[in-house]
């Protein structure tokens, strides 16, 4: 907006203003309405849902997914599509940093003097485009399942021992949450980890139990339940190898 | 004695004129009880003690009896309905930290159970508290989609928008603090991937998570941190950025709705002078 526009914007302003009512009462009566609806809203949805309180936080084991509060969804959801690992930076940090500081300086880079949005058809679209991302990647990171159980047969080519291993580890894999991020077989969500379902033919047992020990962000670290259940560890290194 | 100013108020909640012959007898028949009255007397000498030394009742006007353009409609409504949120919040906020202790090694996990099972409306406060917080993140979206939509973030106004953008951002940081604050298994594994997802940013990003962690492992002292971030820092910096953002909206005016011209009275026009 150069002078001229910003001077025409003042008056028209000053004018319509003056042809307004005072604050109060008047916006005062509305916000007033509004508040009350506010705290109706809440009181429901704390007599009708209430709070949960899960089982008490256990470093040596998650049972329970990994799950952020219902409006992180989007977020995470980012994550889960972008998959080279490589890229996990961009998607963690880099696409909200991006989203930040365009909003900032959003006053800055639409300096166009009209403010009626069917004339202003970048901003109609982008902000209609933004508003059907987030709900669409809030709506997938909701429905993406949250299973506990991984559903595999082990191959027949293993021995009776192996196979004991392989059921031990299986649990550990459902208890643990590993599947919020990774697939195995037909279990599990595909991202923000990669597929663990052939892992035993890429990596040997002491690089991924490397991996649990020090894993690369976002992916949390599984230490404790070494050093707590070093058997259910072993159980998970086995199982996690003996997928060709 | 000085007067203060009648209020603008609208006409059907004006005092009404008394009748001749009605009233005090005091004869200026506007029908205000007559300051002679000692009870109403004490109210103003109280109002006029305390303005005296504040100076108080200009800024209250100011801030009041403002004029608010033409056509503003119930869209207009969202950020007040922000603030009241975030009030709510800072209400059951206190009463959860009068029972709250943020001790990881036992203790926090046990003060909730407390509140929830057994503290008299202990479910019911932290129910409000919970999804207050859903309702507060939902209506800032919605009141950032108003601004935008209805291009309110431009001349004069783009300090409001930036100051905004903040606010989104400590309320974002919020509900992640809080999310920990329970100590179960979601909260606690929620914030290690929260935590580790921070850490994967560029340059600043390990010093943020060895921040939040208060080292490089998620440790005792990391529960304490979020709690004294969640209900020491984060609000101070909101209440503080919500003044300002008020001040500026009361200083600038609302934005008048977009699709209203704004043409000078007719009457004034054809007034001759
Ligand atoms: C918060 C999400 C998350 C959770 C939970 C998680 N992981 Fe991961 N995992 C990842 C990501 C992301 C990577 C990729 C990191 C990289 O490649 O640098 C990864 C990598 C791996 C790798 C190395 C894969 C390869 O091809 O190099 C293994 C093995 C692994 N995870 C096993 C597990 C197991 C077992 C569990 C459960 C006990 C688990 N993960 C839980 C996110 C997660
Ligand atoms: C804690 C959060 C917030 C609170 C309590 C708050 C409060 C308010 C209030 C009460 C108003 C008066 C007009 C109205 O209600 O629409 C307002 C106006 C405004 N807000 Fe906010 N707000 C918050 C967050 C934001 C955010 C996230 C943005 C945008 C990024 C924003 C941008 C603006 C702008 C540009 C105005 C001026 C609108 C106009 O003049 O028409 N605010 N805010």
């Amino acid at each position: 907006m150069n002078q001229a526009e910003k001077e025409a914007y003042l008056r028209e302003y000053s004018i319509l203003k003056n042809q307004g009512k005072p604050f109060f009462p008047y916006i005062v009566a509305k916000d007033a309405v509004m508040a009350v609806v506010v705290m109706a809203v809440i009181i429901f949805l704390s007599l009708y849902l209430g709070a949960e309180l899960g089982p008490k936080a256990d470093p040596t084991t998650t049972t329970y997914v990994p799950r952020p509060e219902w409006y992180f969804f989007f977020l995470f959801e980012v994550l889960r599509v972008v998959k080279p690992p490589a890229f996990t930076p961009f998607a963690t940090i880099g696409v909200p940093t991006i989203c930040m500081i365009l909003l900032f300086l959003l006053p800055f880079y639409d300096r166009s003097p009209e403010r009626r949005i069917e004339r202003r058809p970048v901003a109609l679209v982008s902000g209609i485009a933004v508003i059907l991302a987030i709900a669409y990647l809030t709506y997938e990171g909701a429905a993406a399942g949250s299973p506990n159980q991984v559903d595999m047969k082990a191959p027949s080519t293993l021995t009776a021992a192996q196979v004991k291993t392989f059921d031990a580890g299986k649990l550990v894999v459902g208890q643990s949450g590993c599947l919020a991020c990774h697939k195995l077989g037909e279990n599990g969500n595909d991202g923000p980890g990669p597929q663990l379902t052939h892992i035993g033919s890429k990596l040997r047992p002491a690089a991924i139990a490397q991996t649990l020990y020090n894993p690369t962000a976002p992916m949390p670290s599984f230490k404790g339940l070494a050093q707590q259940y070093p058997q259910k560890f072993n159980d998970l290194v086995g199982f996690l190898s003996e997928l060709q | 004695m000085p007067k203060l100013p009648a209020p603008p108020l609208p006409k059907s909640l004006k005092p009404k004129p008394k009748r001749p012959g009605e009233g005090n007898g005091n004869g200026n028949g506007n029908g205000a009880v007559g300051l002679s009255h000692p009870v109403a007397e004490a109210g103003v000498s109280a109002v006029d003690w305390i303005d005296e030394r504040t100076s108080l009742s200009g800024g209250i006007r100011w801030m009041l009896f403002r004029k608010v353009p033409r056509g503003v409609n119930w869209f207009y409504t969202l950020g007040s309905a922000t603030m009241f949120a975030f009030l709510s919040q800072a209400v059951t906020g206190v009463f959860l930290a009068m029972y709250y202790r943020p001790d990881a090694t036992g203790g926090a996990y046990e003060s909730m159970r407390y509140i929830t099972d057994q503290a008299f409306l202990g479910q019911f406060v932290r129910g409000m508290h919970k999804w207050g917080s859903s309702v507060m993140v939902i209506l800032i979206f919605l009141h950032m989609a108003r601004t935008f939509f209805f291009g309110a973030y431009k001349y004069p106004r783009e300090m409001t928008w930036i100051i905004g953008v903040v606010l989104l951002i400590l309320t974002m940081a919020m509900s992640f603090t809080g999310y920990l604050l329970p100590f179960d298994q979601r909260a606690y594994w929620a914030t290690i991937v929260g935590v580790n997802i921070n850490g994967t940013g560029p340059f600043i990003g390990p010093y943020l998570s060895d921040f939040l962690r208060a080292g490089p492992e998620f440790g005792a002292t990391t529960l304490s941190r979020f709690y004294a971030i969640h209900m020491l820092l984060l609000p101070g910096l909101i209440i503080a950025l919500i003044g300002a953002h008020l001040w500026l909206i009361t200083k600038l005016g609302i934005s008048a709705p977009p699709w209203l011209k704004g043409e000078p009275d007719p009457e004034l026009e054809q007034t001759e002078v």
